[in-house]
Order: C-alpha cells, then structure tokens, then sequence
C-alpha cells in the first residue's frame, strides 16, 4: 500500500479527512471558540483541494442549523467547532438527531467558562450528551482522521443515520503535530458510498418536515432514535474490522483495548488520556502488574456490552475527564450502571488542561489498591 | 420502526380542521372594504383568499382567529366577534 505520511497538528488533519469525505456543505463560525480547523478548510476551498460549498456564518447556532438545512436537500455536510461554541449549538443538535440527519461534525474539547479557561477537558461535549448525536473520541492525529472517515459510514449507515460528532483533546491533540498517513481517496470513496438520506426535501415531491405532531407518534419518534443507537455497536465493530483491511491501521471499534485478556485490573479512559492511561499500562506491565487498558472510542452509544465482557470479574478504575456535577464523574457513573456488580473506582482527573502524565495513573492505580477511590478528585487536596 | 422523522405530505389542513381553535371570528363588513388586500397579504395561515375582482374572503375552516387581519384593516371593515 502506498504510503502518503505528512506532519499534521490535528485540526489539519481534519481538513485532510473533510477533503477526502466529500461533504457537499460545510457551514461553519470562523471566530473563537472556533479553532484553526475552519481555517485550513477556508484555505482548502479557496485553492481548490477541497470541493464544498463554504457557507461562513455568523454563530455556531446557525452553524448547525446551516447544517441541517443544507442536509435536508439530501446532501452530505460537516461543521467544527470547540467549547461554549458547542453549547450554542445545543438546540439544534437536537434538531439534527430527531431529524436523523446524519451531520458530521469535529468537536476540539475544551473547558467551559467562567473562569475562562481555553485548556482541555471533556465537559463541553459530554454534556451533550444526551442530544441524540453518536459522540467518538478520537487519541491521536492519526485517528482523528481515521475516526472521520469511520464517522461519515457510521452516521450514514441506513440503520443508524444519527448525527456523529468526533471529539479529540484541544491542544494535546489539536495543535500537536504527528505523523499522518493520508489515504488515497479511491479508497475512501470505496469506504464511503454516496449518501443515501432518509428523505429529502424535494420540490418535485413535496412534503413537509418538522410538523408538529401528536405525542403517540412523537413516542414513536423518540424510540426509533433509541433504535438507531442501538445498531451502532454492531455495525462500528463491521466499520472497524473492514477499516483495517482497507487501509491497515487498527485503532479498535467501540473500545479499544489493551492487555485485557490476563489483566485482573482494567482501567477504562477516553480521548487521549486514554493514550496516555495505555503508556501507564505499559510501565507497570514492565514491572509484572496485570493490568490492562479500555479506551472507549465510541462513548454514545455507551458500549455497554463490550466494557461488561472485557471487565467480568475483575477490578475496574475510570479515569474521568469530565463531571456530572451532583453525581461524579461521568464515564464512572455510567460504567456503574453497565457493571453494577464489578468493583469500581472513580478518579476525576485533568480538568481544565491540568496536566497528566502517566507516573500519576500509575501512581492512582496504586492508591487503589490501599483505599476506595470513589469520585476521588486530583488536585484538591 | 427504524428511521422514523416527522414528516407529512403537503396537504390542506394536514393538522386536522383549525379553525376549531378559534375563540374569535374575523367577519368582513363589505359595505366598508375597499379591496386593498392587506389582510390577504397579512393572513399567517393563508386562510383569506381573493376572486378576480380583489373581494375577499375567509375560510373559516381552518382561520384560527388570530386577528392580524382585523389589525391591519385600514377602513376597519374587519371585526373580530365572539363565536360560541
């Protein structure tokens, strides 16, 4: 296989994936939260790499709602954004989902203000959780790249056809350069067949869309979203499996896993502190400690089967980089629901861009062993 | 159960008969209309129509009684009345 590596931060290897996807609309805010993304597809349209109609709009609201417009015709689209701008999307996230309008879109993670604080952590996106939008997190600028090609087939897959969002670290990934390895885009037009809409709107067959309409059918609405999700964990294992054949890179379907099979402790992450969970699983396995790593790709649908399987009978840490401010740390309590009979521990870790460094993962699993970390908060004390 | 949005033909009154939500009625004095058009022009719901010399009328079937058209009324010729 011919090999195209270049050096790219993260936000152009998302410009690198949008040329190779093909959306026919890209609709997006250019100021801050914004990231350089926008740029570098601004720059792409404008020498002509990247063929898409760029539609610059004056709030990341109307970002997505650009979106779904322009979806709506029975066309492919994409957006980007990053913090607060995700928040003001809220609403229309919603919009996209119950319209099974499978919008693609980057999310870089950063921390929510007040304070203003511009570093890394999960909070603005899994906060969105519940808005009906598939959420992938992505751990390196390799796969960020890989993830979109994977977002646009899953999204699209006519069981599912859900909105996705890629989520990957700002700055830790989004402005670290890596090398990425660019695939050829005969390839990926094989990966991704053209779009396929649920439907459209079309002036040779009028309908109406976003009607208002009576609770027993919006019951119905509701569930077939629940339905969508429900596909997903099958169908990302198929993506997965077939993206490795296609273009040989393997970064795991819903979760990606290391050293499970023997470990007697897993420790469960995502984005890149899941990369950086996976070196600390490294160093104590050098010092002869089973343990073993679940970093969760995919967090909606939450891979609830999959971390029941690989977690059976054996000792669970989470490393949270996000909270559900009430209950704890987000991934933690959701892994209590998937498991409620493994022993579970919690550690909230890296909020606001504090730094993590594997010495401490390793140091926290330690702790573990000597006392219950139950919502147990670093850098508090 | 898959895939399922809401969506619905273009039809008249794919909601059913609105006019049933109306608590006012607008009725046309045709003594005092002038034929200006403006509540044609104003109506939200399309619910006022015009024949080829400009009279108007109202379809009362689906007016939800709102009362643009008796607001925008210049000669005053619209009255909103009470209907039940």
């Amino acid at each position: 296989m011919a090999q195209n590596v270049q050096i790219l931060e993260g936000n152009a290897a998302v410009s690198e994936a949008v040329r190779l996807c093909k959306p026919a609309v890209v609709a997006a805010y250019p100021i801050t939260p914004q990231t350089t993304i926008v740029e570098k597809i601004a720059k792409g349209v404008d020498s002509g790499k990247i063929k898409t109609e760029f539609i610059c709009v004056e709030s990341e609201h109307s970002a997505m709602a650009a979106c779904i417009a322009a979806q709506a015709t029975g066309v492919r689209t994409y957006t980007a954004t990053s913090s607060h701008g995700l928040l003001l999307m809220h609403e229309m996230l919603h919009w996209a989902s119950l319209a099974r309008l499978p919008v693609i879109m980057a999310n870089v993670n950063r921390a929510i203000g007040p304070g203003w604080n511009i570093w890394c952590d999960y909070n603005d996106s899994m906060s969105q959780r519940d808005t009906g939008w598939i959420q992938m997190y992505a751990s390196s600028c390799q796969e960020i790249l890989d993830m979109h090609i994977q977002a646009f087939r899953l999204g699209e897959d006519p069981h599912v056809m859900l909105p996705v969002m890629v989520c990957f670290d700002g700055f830790i990934i989004s402005h670290t350069s890596m090398p990425v390895d660019i695939p050829e885009q005969a390839l990926v037009d094989k990966f991704i067949p053209p779009y396929k809409p649920l439907w459209k709107l079309d002036t040779a067959n009028p309908i109406t869309h976003g009607n208002i309409i009576p609770s027993k059918n919006y019951n119905l609405v509701r569930y077939s979203q629940q339905l969508g999700m429900n596909h997903v964990p099958k169908i990302m294992g198929d993506i997965a499996k077939e993206f490795s054949e296609t273009f040989g890179r393997d970064h795991g379907g819903m979760i990606d896993k290391l050293n499970v099979e023997d470990a007697d402790t897993i420790l469960v992450s995502v984005g890149a502190l899941g990369a950086c969970v996976k070196d600390a699983v490294g160093h104590m396995r050098k010092s002869g400690r089973k343990v073993g790593a679940a970093r969760i790709r995919v967090f909606r649908p939450f891979p609830v089967e999959e971390l029941r399987r690989i977690c059976k009978g054996k000792k669970v840490i989470v490393f949270d980089r996000a909270v559900s401010l009430g209950i704890g740390g987000i991934i933690y309590t959701e892994a209590k629901y998937a498991m409620p009979h493994e022993d579970i521990h919690g550690v909230i870790i890296g909020i606001g861009g504090q730094d993590v460094r594997a010495q401490e993962i390793v140091a926290l699993t330690e702790k573990a062993d000597k006392q219950r970390l139950d919502n147990y908060w670093v850098g508090v004390d | 159960m898959e895939g399922l949005t809401g969506l619905s033909k273009v039809t008249k009154g794919a909601m059913g008969r609105t006019g049933n939500w109306r608590e006012l009625k607008p009725v046309i004095d045709y003594e005092k209309c002038t034929k200006c058009l403006r509540c044609w022009v104003s109506c939200p719901e399309g619910c006022i129509s015009r024949s080829d010399d400009n009279t108007v009328t109202i379809d009362y079937e689906y007016c939800k009684g709102c009362g643009v058209c008796e607001n925008e009324c210049r000669p005053k010729a619209i009255k909103m009345i009470k209907e039940w």
